[in-house]
């Protein structure tokens, strides 16, 4: 798997509910930058669009500009969950590549 | 060595290849709704009317934002938004001095709670602003950061 992107997430169970921690690696690039070496342009390359789900339903979805941090961190709540229970979140960029990352609550 | 390098260039032009493919097939009707007019405005105030589509917005202190008073870097802002005003269902946070102050809209189901963590850039010292929608109605609340170093460049 050459050039493997790595994901974090991590669903932790608070009281009848769950905290979920999502870094994503990704660059962001706002198309404002300049390459160092060359003097050109870095392209505008970020991601346009989040889903998250529980338990496979979608319980948020957010739309997002190059204005976010470069490797974007994200943090929710869900209402109610119990251990075990499935967290899954798909990311769209503007190039069109997707990635899914998939925990459990513990 | 070289046999290495042939593979792996192969299977990251092939991986692309099909990314790009799922990824044009997919979210095709999901993209549509992405809010390109409040991203490409170049106000806060352009693009908070062309969020709520120049629907009135009042202040509220049941909205939070919760960041540190001074940013080290702004290519990275720590910010956290949440609401105590029932039934919100959307969050927005947008950055008064970005050359594009929109930074993120969050569309909330009942099942979480009207609090998003995250990471902004920040183009320069200024407020953050977050925009509530609960019942058809829009709230906001700023708060202003220092920032040392600008991450808009």
């Amino acid at each position: 798997m050459a050039r493997r992107m790595t994901h974090k997430m991590r669903a932790s169970a608070t009281e009848g509910g769950a905290l979920v921690k999502l870094l994503i690696q990704h660059p962001m690039e706002t198309g404002n930058r300049k390459d160092r070496v060359t003097g050109e342009r870095i392209p505008r390359h970020f991601i346009r669009e989040v889903h998250c789900e529980h338990n496979g339903a979608i319980i948020m979805t957010a739309f997002w500009s190059w204005g976010m941090a470069f490797n974007p961190y994200l943090s929710f709540r869900l209402r109610k969950a119990s251990r075990g229970d499935a967290v899954k979140v798909r990311w769209w960029d503007s190039k069109g590549v997707t990635e899914t990352i998939e925990t459990r609550v513990r | 060595m070289k046999r290495r390098i042939f593979l792996q260039a192969t299977l990251t032009t092939a991986q692309l290849a099909l990314a790009i493919g799922s990824g044009l097939l997919v979210p095709r009707r999901v993209l549509a709704a992405w809010p390109s007019a409040a991203f490409h405005a170049t106000s806060p105030d352009q693009a908070i009317h062309a969020l709520l589509e120049g629907a009135p917005l009042e202040f509220s202190d049941a909205v939070h934002i919760e960041a540190s008073n001074i940013a080290e870097d702004g290519r990275s802002v720590p910010v956290v938004v949440h609401s105590e005003i029932p039934d919100t269902v959307t969050i927005t946070i947008l950055s008064e001095k970005n050359p594009y102050p929109a930074v993120a809209s969050f569309n909330l189901s009942p099942q979480v709670d009207p609090f998003v963590s995250t990471r902004i850039k920040m183009g320069g010292a200024g407020h953050v602003v977050a925009v509530v929608t609960a019942k058809g109605r829009h709230y906001y609340a700023k708060k202003r950061i220092q920032v040392t170093a600008g991450g808009c460049g």
